[in-house]
C-alpha cells in the first residue's frame, strides 16, 4: 500500500461522510417529503447544501470505485467504515444532532474493525480477475503492485 | 405491515446492494488500477472503459434496485429497524459473496473487522 492509496481510502471516507451531511442540512430546508409530496425533492434541488452534497457523493463514488480497482471488497468497505463515525461527529458539530452512549459505542466497534483490516493486505484476490485485454503498462504495473501488496 | 414482509424487504435491500458491490468489485479488478489507467492513457479512456463495462452497468442497475427497495421498505416500516439491520447485513452478506463470487481471502482478521463494523454500524444507526 502506497501513501496515495491511503489518501484515496480518506478521500472515500471523507467524501461519503461529508456529502451525506450536506443533503442532510440541505432537506431541513424542506421538511418532511411524503409520498403526497413527493415533488418537494425537485424543488430541493437547486439548494446549494443539496448541489455541494450531490458534488461530494459524486467525488465519493469515483474514489470508491478507485480503491476497488486495487483492494479486495472486503479490505475496502470495513477500511472505510470510519465514514460512519465522521458523519455522527459531522452530524453532532454542524447539525447539533444528540450523539448517545449507543452512538459513541457504535464508534467504538467500528474504529476496533477498521483496525483489523487496515494492517493486513489490500489485495488477496487471484490474478485472473485482474486481467486486461489490451495488455497496456498500466495494468502491469497494477498487477505487479497487486503481486507486492499479497507479500 | 407484518414484521416477516418488512424482514423481506430487508432481505431485497441487502441481496440487490451486495449484488451490486460484488458486480462493480468485480468489474474494477478487470479494467486494472484506474490510477495507473489514468497515468498512461488519460481520464478520458478511465471512464469509457468504465461506463463500457457492462459488468459496471449491471452492477449501477443492482445499486439502483436497492435503493427503490429501501425506500419501500421504508415505507412499511420504523427506519430505525430497517436502517441498522440493512446496513448491518450487507457487510456480513458482501463477506461471504466476495469468498464465493470474487474468490478474496477473508481470513479470521476480515471477519471479524465485517462483524464488529456491522454491530458499530447497527448502533450507529439507531
Amino acid at each position: 500500500m502506497t501513501v496515495r492509496k491511503y489518501l484515496i481510502l480518506l478521500a472515500v471516507t471523507v467524501f461519503g461522510a461529508s456529502g451525506d451531511v450536506c443533503l442532510a442540512r440541505g432537506m431541513r430546508d424542506f421538511g418532511p417529503v411524503t409520498s403526497t409530496n413527493w415533488h418537494r425533492l425537485l424543488t430541493a434541488l437547486p439548494n446549494p447544501w443539496i448541489i455541494a452534497g450531490i458534488c461530494l457523493l459524486i467525488l465519493f463514488f469515483c474514489t470508491y470505485l478507485t480503491a476497488l480497482s486495487w483492494a479486495d471488497l472486503t479490505y475496502v468497505l470495513p477500511a472505510t467504515a470510519l465514514s460512519y463515525v465522521l458523519m455522527a461527529l459531522l452530524a453532532k458539530l454542524f447539525l447539533h444532532e444528540n450523539v448517545t452512549l449507543e452512538h459513541w459505542l457504535g464508534i467504538g466497534l467500528v474504529t476496533v474493525g477498521v483496525g483489523f483490516v487496515a494492517t493486513g493486505p489490500a489485495l488477496t484476490a487471484p490474478a485472473h480477475h485482474t486481467r486486461d485485454k489490451s495488455g497496456s503498462p498500466a495494468s502491469r504495473v497494477a498487477s505487479q503492485e497487486s503481486t507486492r501488496s499479497e507479500v | 405491515m407484518s414484521a416477516a414482509v418488512t424482514w423481506a424487504g430487508i432481505g431485497s435491500i441487502v441481496l440487490t446492494a451486495t449484488a451490486g458491490d460484488i458486480l462493480q468489485s468485480r468489474a474494477m479488478k478487470e479494467i486494472g488500477d484506474l490510477g495507473a489507467v489514468r497515468r498512461e492513457q488519460g481520464l478520458f479512456q478511465v471512464v469509457r472503459r468504465v461506463v463500457s463495462s457492462s459488468r459496471f452497468m449491471l452492477g449501477l442497475f443492482f445499486m439502483a434496485l436497492a435503493f427503490f427497495s429501501l425506500l419501500v421498505t421504508l415505507s412499511w416500516d420504523d427506519v430505525s429497524v430497517i436502517g441498522p439491520a440493512s446496513a448491518s447485513l450487507t457487510f456480513i452478506a458482501n463477506a461471504f459473496a466476495a469468498r464465493i463470487f470474487l474468490q478474496e481471502r477473508v481470513d479470521h482478521r476480515r471477519w471479524l473487522a465485517a462483524l464488529f463494523v456491522a454491530g458499530g454500524v447497527a448502533l450507529l444507526a439507531r
